[in-house]
């Protein structure tokens, strides 16, 4: 079976004065249909790079990305993105913002407005959805992000740290709720996040990463079962694998030198 | 309030965090006094003072004067008219060049030699060229006051456009929008604010570069009325001139400043 999404040898270098600078080092990672991915590394280890060519924002110094077996050209609206930044138009109303991806599908408008008020309940805004993005909190403003991705109802969701700016309690909140969305629907999903309990909580593979040059340091198969529980959260179990993550992120072997 | 599962009436205060023009009684009370004293220390100073200054009530009658036989009026329209036709023509072409300048980088690289040179160019120095390219009619007039308009007005729109946030643009790629859908429905909002901010410049120099405009040859408007009573020691009626294109320039500015802050009371700030 082909992978959702295939990094193969990926590099990506960026321009910088005086010569380039390599951001990712030739990574490598296949993420089946209906998996649920997370990303955990140092800051600047290339989380953001390696989501940003999944999501084709940005292309590949060498090596290919494939979603679906096909090379990745340019952004589409099969690949669901949040952004590390909210990336709300802070113009548009909670509504608007979450319509906006469904206008360009060109959907009739009965069924925009089903979709929109749909996606806008799932993520908890009902009362909210003709506020502006400047009148919600942080983490209202992060789920109607969520709102406005869900709503074009994509294959795959693309997440940068979508829970980083939050508090404990909303943060486990979105959590479940993601989880619970994604059990529903089965969405592919890869999520970047510095949180290392989030980071076992959420997937079934944990990808981590090292920085300088950017890699894929190793990749941690969290054999939990779903649905995921309070309960399993406090599982030695999830305790052990917790520990194994965090091990290699904070006790990576020394940097290979560049 | 029904039951909402996360706590978010911390968050959402609508009003509280609102801080709307509403100036405080103290400052107004100021303002009326500040106006009240330089009233009087103008009679004062026409009283004791300076030779020739006619006071308030002096320039007053004259206005009334002029009211009265109509000259006001007529000025004020002929002024009027050519600043918002020159600002209107200015900023409607400095919108677009403005975006082409911020959005396609070989448009950059054409217009923006141009818009910086002409911008170190006072308006006011292109009237000789003006009056012998274009004679001594409206056109001259209108068109450097077009010029200062457009000239203010084409940095800001092209600003705006190049600050838009580079996030805000993905996120609109990543939800399927084309090139031309990012432009109308991202770039266009986004960089309205600066667009309003160049207009209240560009009109603020429209209607500085107005007197000047006036004098090539005009018939009537406030500068022409203004050039006139220098010739006659007429000083009421450059008085009233002066009092009329101050508080014609501080309500146009007031309009777009409100008209702005309706158009984009979405901003964060403020
Ligand atoms: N456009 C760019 N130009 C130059 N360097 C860049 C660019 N984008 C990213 N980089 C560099 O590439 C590296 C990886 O960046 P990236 O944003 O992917 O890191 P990250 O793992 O997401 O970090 P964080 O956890 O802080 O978000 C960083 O060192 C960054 O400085
Ligand atoms: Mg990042």
């Amino acid at each position: 079976m082909t992978p959702k999404i295939s990094f193969r040898d990926v590099v990506k270098s960026f321009p910088v004065k005086g010569g380039s600078f390599t951001a990712l080092n030739g990574a490598s990672l296949d993420i089946a249909d209906e998996e649920f991915v997370t990303v955990v590394g140092p800051s600047g280890c290339g989380k953001s790079t390696l989501l940003s060519m999944a999501a084709g924002l940005v292309e590949p110094t060498a090596g290919e990305v494939l979603v679906d077996g096909e090379h990745v050209r340019g952004p589409g609206p099969d690949r669901g993105v949040i952004f590390q930044q909210y990336a709300l138009f802070p113009w548009l109303t909670v509504r608007k913002n979450v319509e906006f991806g469904l206008r360009l599908a060109d959907l009739p408008p009965g069924e925009r407005t089903r979709r929109a008020e749909h996606a806008i309940e799932l993520v908890g805004l009902t009362e909210f959805a003709d506020a502006l993005p400047k009148t919600l909190s942080g983490g209202m403003k992060q789920r109607c992000a969520i709102a406005r991705a869900y709503a074009v109802d994509p294959a795959v969701l693309l997440m940068d740290e979508p829970f980083g700016a939050l508090d404990a309690l909303t943060r486990v909140q979105l959590q479940d709720q993601l989880l619970r969305t994604w059990s529903q629907d089965r969405r592919t999903v890869l999520f970047i996040t510095h949180d290392v309990d989030e980071a076992v909580y959420l997937a079934r593979r944990v990808v981590v990463m090292a920085a300088r040059p950017g890699r894929i340091h190793t990749v941690i198969d969290v054999d939990l079962p779903y649905p995921r529980t309070e309960e399993i959260r406090l599982s030695p179990e999830f305790g052990r694998i917790r520990n194994e993550v965090w091990h290699s992120v904070y006790h990576q072997a020394a940097p290979l030198p560049t | 309030m029904s039951v909402v599962s996360v706590p978010e009436q911390t968050a959402a205060q609508p009003g509280a965090a609102r801080r709307t023009g509403r100036r405080p009684v103290r400052t107004l009370a100021l303002n009326i006094a500040a106006v009240l004293i330089g009233l009087a220390a103008w009679s004062l100073l026409s009283v004791v003072g300076v030779q020739g200054l006619p006071g308030p009530l002096t320039v007053a009658e004259r206005a009334g004067e002029l009211i009265a036989d109509g000259t006001l009026a007529t000025d004020v329209l002929a002024s009027l008219r050519r600043v918002l036709l020159g600002f209107v023509l200015g900023t409607a072409l400095a919108v677009p060049v403005g975006f082409l300048m911020g959005w396609y980088t070989t448009a950059r690289g054409l217009l923006e030699p141009y818009v910086q040179f002409f911008r170190t160019i006072p308006p006011l120095a292109i009237i000789p060229l003006a009056i012998v390219l274009l004679g001594i009619g409206e056109v001259p007039k209108v068109f450097v006051i077009f010029l200062a308009a457009f000239l203010s007005s084409v940095v800001a729109a092209f600003q705006g456009v190049v600050d838009v946030d580079r996030t805000l643009i993905n996120a609109a790629r990543v939800l399927g929008a084309s090139d031309r859908t990012i432009f109308a429905k991202v770039v266009v909002p986004a960089s309205l604010p600066f667009i309003l901010v160049g207009m209240r410049i560009g009109l603020g120099s429209a209607w500085g570069t107005l007197v000047a405009a006036e004098l090539i040859a005009a018939q009537e408007g406030l500068g022409f009325r203004m050039q006139q009573a220098q010739l006659y020691y007429d000083l009421p009626t450059i008085f009233v001139g002066l009092i009329s294109i101050g508080v014609l320039g501080l309500a146009m500015d007031r309009l777009l400043l409100f008209a702005g802050r309706r158009l984009t009371s979405w901003q964060e700030t403020r």
